[in-house]
């Protein structure tokens, strides 16, 4: 009767419904866009310029060019078969040590995952530079390595295993972290010997951290270009091949085709990681009892020597980069100097290298971490799940993953550098330089702070509404508040990383933005390794002042903003 | 007029049809509960009148307002749900006050309200505790304080008890109905568990398929359940159908059995009869509505007995009874024995068409 008349009151307030919708869909269509414009057009340029001859026709020249190309074939296996040697001996190092980290007594633990996970600190090439003391031309241990020489694939696997085994570290212990206790205790029951209990229950839960692990790592090995650059010799290898085709014969047509030919072994593992992590969310049970090792002599004993072992030898290579850097010439002449940090890097003209990464990496945390995480609460908490805008962003923040800096690099030079791209004026800036550090890292980043988002009751956004809060304040007062480790965690993450970072920046700077692990490359090609040790730890000083900073602050702020973590009941 | 009406609500799901054509009326101060299975559209039903979800067509008009396209913001209730989704970082008094306004209202009015939400729902001074210090039944009953606490018309409880344990869920139920009485806050609440419902409820509505398959007070729908469906959803019971052979009178099984309805003579009917409205007979006491059995088998559950019979009459289907502890006081049910059991024509309802 009467209700008719009453809906005109209520079609005069829905204007406002449509704004409130609204509001958040443009932010995320901003969010879809700025990915698409830093992530798919420069890989699109990248596909697109692969097929196009040298007259801008489409054709398969320039496979046939780089495929027929002498030393292509070799490269190509050289890579895969020194990645997979990686692999094989990175994997089982770091389940052992992750394994005696998890499930022994062994004392320290907190400090032997420190030094196993301290090569994060500074860039991939720290081990290239230390395995050249040791193992060189002058190196203490040469005679160790008999007649080979480090130059070439035995340094390359050394230095790589030495790079990548705090990544697989940190996955293995994840995977290592969560046990079923009942398992374990229906072995003893039924009177399993060590070994079978290892075989039988251990390995099947580890199995796909493992495969994650060695996907990883693989990944890694066949993507990292600044290893093989110093300590490659003439040992030629896929990313360093794209280099030189690109930066050393200014070829881009022939380094887009390599990049291409890069990016195919790391999609596979990329994809086949996606699949095996997809299956593990469903072998924990809700119903699982955590895991507590015993004590056990042997086991513990045979297991910390093992650890300490492997993080004496971490140790030795971190400190001979860092002991390059004070003495003034290996082997010949041991004084310490200061020399090499302020006219070694004065006179290589690379002084101001250390001070544009600090900005690059500072810019990156400061910019990259508010953009990642409000994309991801966006993408999470606002309107209808599976729009098409949604899975596409989606799509897009799980893509780097799977691309190497390297062809990320190369997308970018192709797609800003072209002479009708508005936002040409962007190549070569420190802007183009934090970017692609956030887009080269965007993916692990997205996946914390959607973890951390999807960890809160889905129904905290319909109890706001149904107390009329709006949603901004519930993101402040409560989503926030609840992600901030995840929040703290993710700038920590960019921040180290673009401090250390090589592989997409080699293309993209101009001489007054050189970034500090770049020059290392430099001043290495030049000869000056003291100067080039000095810089790596000018950068590993960095990153662990700034964590050691950052878990200050974390402390206190989650001292003073957390209380309702730790309050007991 | 109603309070509020829903009319013609109906919501897809690409081409899963979630509520089909529903209309429901809901009285000033009554408690409704919407009952069903699994995906069966209880829960959308809700969540489209808090305008969490939007209906693809029809209305809902609140208070001679209508409140179809609106905001969840912009409609006027409080919400429960089975996860209490209370601010983690918030204490207890600061998730009670989250709707409230602090500058409107001024700060001691604003203490005076979380102070007197607390003591309704029987957790007085426990403002500065965080919702991890609580039991499961204690963050129930600060959620339900953090709904009403904005005095809100209509209250929405989406299986409330659903996580709690059997003996706390028992206790909650009738803390959250005198609550409700107390108050006349017309509330709607979704559950799947029937004794809920019929515990709670002034009125009930069954839901299967995103259709209302009845809507009534709880004795209406439990001793006269309209189809298959509800019967079966709500308690056991025996299906006894026949051929009406006069206007009272239904032959099962070449059984004629009385009722108190008025049927057609020739027409096909159907009854639902309880397990516990089936009766014990002495063996000689040959009255009308009853037959001869044999104990078939017997399962002991403290309170009360529930006894497979299997009738005499050549092609009649088992049935099940129940007898209560105090019912048989004493009388032996033994399996392989011969008893005579009554079926009360009072008890024989006659069954609407399957919906």
């Amino acid at each position: 009767m009467n209700a008719s008349g009453r809906v005109l009151t209520a079609a005069a307030t829905s204007p406002s419904v449509s704004t409130r919708v609204n509001a958040s869909g443009l932010l995320l269509v901003l969010a879809a866009l700025v990915l698409a414009v830093f992530l798919l057009l420069p890989m699109g340029a990248l596909l697109g310029h692969s097929v196009l001859d040298a007259q801008g026709n489409w054709s398969f020249q320039r496979f046939h060019d780089v495929l027929t190309a002498p030393g292509m074939a070799d490269a190509t296996w050289n890579t895969f078969w020194v990645a997979l040697a990686v692999t094989a001996i990175t994997v089982p190092l770091a389940f052992l040590y992750a394994y005696a980290i998890q499930r022994s007594c062994m004392p320290f633990k907190g400090l032997w995952r420190m030094l196993g996970l301290s090569p994060l600190l500074g860039p991939s090439l720290v081990g290239a530079i230390a395995f050249i003391q040791w193992f060189g031309t002058q190196g203490l241990l040469k005679s160790w390595l008999g007649d080979t020489s480090v130059y070439g694939p035995l340094g390359i696997i050394m230095a790589t295993v030495f790079a990548s085994f705090p990544h697989a570290l940190m996955v293995l212990i994840v995977a290592l972290a969560t046990a079923d206790g009942r398992l374990f205790e229906a072995a003893d029951a039924l009177g399993a010997s060590r070994w079978r209990k290892f075989v039988t229950v251990t390995l099947p839960a580890a199995k796909y951290g493992l495969i994650s692990a060695g996907m990883l790592v693989f990944a890694y090995s066949v993507s990292e270009f600044g290893i093989p650059k110093v300590i490659g010799g003439n040992f030629k290898v896929l990313a360093v091949e794209i280099y030189v085709q690109t930066v050393g014969q200014q070829n881009l047509g022939h380094g887009a085709v390599v990049a291409l030919m890069l990016l195919v072994p790391v999609m596979f593992a990329y994809v086949v990681d996606r699949q095996v992590q997809r299956r593990q969310q469903a072998s924990m049970t809700a119903r699982a009892v955590p895991y507590q090792p015993k004590r056990d002599v042997l086991r513990d004993s045979l297991l910390t020597l093992f650890t300490a072992t492997v993080a004496f030898a971490m140790l030795a290579v971190l400190g001979m980069a860092m002991y390059t850097s004070v003495i003034t010439f290996w082997p010949y002449n041991l004084a310490p100097t200061l020399g090499h940090y302020t006219y070694g890097l004065a006179d290589a003209g690379v002084g101001n290298a250390y001070l544009n990464s600090l900005w690059i990496a500072l810019l990156t945390a400061l910019l990259g971490t508010p953009f990642i995480f409000v994309t991801a609460y966006l993408l999470d908490k606002t309107g209808q799940p599976n729009s098409p805008l949604r899975s596409a962003i989606q799509a897009m923040a799980s893509l780097p993953m799977g691309v190497p800096g390297l062809v990320l690099g190369i997308g970018y030079i192709l797609f800003f550098n072209h002479p009708d791209n508005p936002l040409g004026a962007l190549y070569r800036t420190f802007a183009i330089m934090v970017i692609v550090n956030v887009v080269h890292y965007y993916s692990a980043c997205h996946l914390t702070a959607l973890t951390a988002l999807k960890s809160l009751d889905r129904e905290f956004e319909a109890v706001s509404a149904s107390l009329k809060v709006s949603r901004l304040v519930t993101f402040f007062r409560v989503t926030l508040p609840v992600c901030l480790p995840a929040v703290l965690e993710i700038s920590r993450y960019l921040f180290i990383n673009a401090m250390t970072t090589v592989s997409a920046l080699v293309f993209l700077y101009s001489p007054d933005t050189l970034p500090a692990a770049v020059s290392i490359l430099n001043l290495d090609e030049a000869g000056e390794l003291g100067p080039a040790a000095a810089m790596a730890t000018l950068i590993i000083l960095t990153t662990a002042v700034f964590s050691l900073l950052h878990a200050g602050l974390t402390h206190l702020l989650l001292r003073r903003h957390q209380a309702w973590r730790t309050a007991s009941r | 007029m109603s309070h509020l009406q829903v009319r013609g609500i109906g919501k897809r799901f690409g081409a899963f049809v979630a509520l089909d054509a529903i209309d429901l009326d809901v009285q000033k101060g009554e408690f409704v509960v919407l009952l069903g299975p699994s995906g069966c559209g209880k829960t959308t039903l809700l969540r489209t009148l808090a305008g969490l979800e939007m209906q693809d067509q029809g209305q809902i008009i609140h208070a001679g307002r209508d409140i179809s396209r609106l905001p969840p913001a912009q409609r006027d209730y409080g919400i429960v749900f089975q996860s209490y989704a209370l601010f983690p970082n918030l204490n207890v008094g600061q998730n009670v006050a989250y709707g409230l306004n602090n500058k409107r209202q001024g700060r001691e009015a604003f203490r005076q309200r979380v102070d007197e939400m607390l003591a309704l729902v029987g957790l007085p001074g426990t403002e500065n505790k965080y919702p991890a210090q609580l039991s499961g039944g204690q963050q129930q009953r600060i959620a339900l304080a953090r709904a009403l606490a904005t005095r809100p018309d209509l209250l929405f409880l989406d299986e409330p008890l659903s996580a709690l344990d059997a003996i706390e869920r028992v206790r909650l139920r009738t803390e959250i109905r005198k609550l409700q009485q107390r108050l006349g806050v017309t509330t709607v609440m979704v559950t799947h568990d029937q004794e809920e419902a019929l515990s709670m409820a002034d009125r009930i509505v069954v839901m299967r398929s995103g259709r209302i398959q009845q809507m009534g007070d709880p004795q209406t729908i439990y001793h006269r359940p309209a189809n298959d469906f509800v019967a079966d959803f709500i308690g056991r019971g025996n299906l006894i159908q026949g051929e009406a052979s006069a206007a009272d009178t239904i032959v099962h099984h070449g059984l004629s059995l009385q009722c108190d309805a008025t049927l057609q003579p020739g027409k096909a009917y159907r009854f639902y009869l309880r397990p516990e409205d089936i009766r014990l007979l002495d063996p000689l006491e040959a009255t009308h509505n009853s037959l001869l059995a044999t104990v078939d088998k017997q399962e002991f559950l403290g309170a009360f007995t529930l006894v497979t019979l299997n009738p005499l009459h050549t092609g009649m289907p088992a049935l099940v009874a129940q007898f209560s502890s105090n019912y048989l006081d004493g009388r032996p049910i033994e399996i392989g024995s011969r008893v005579r059991i009554g079926l009360p024509k009072e008890r024989l309802h006659p069954m609407q068409e399957a919906a």
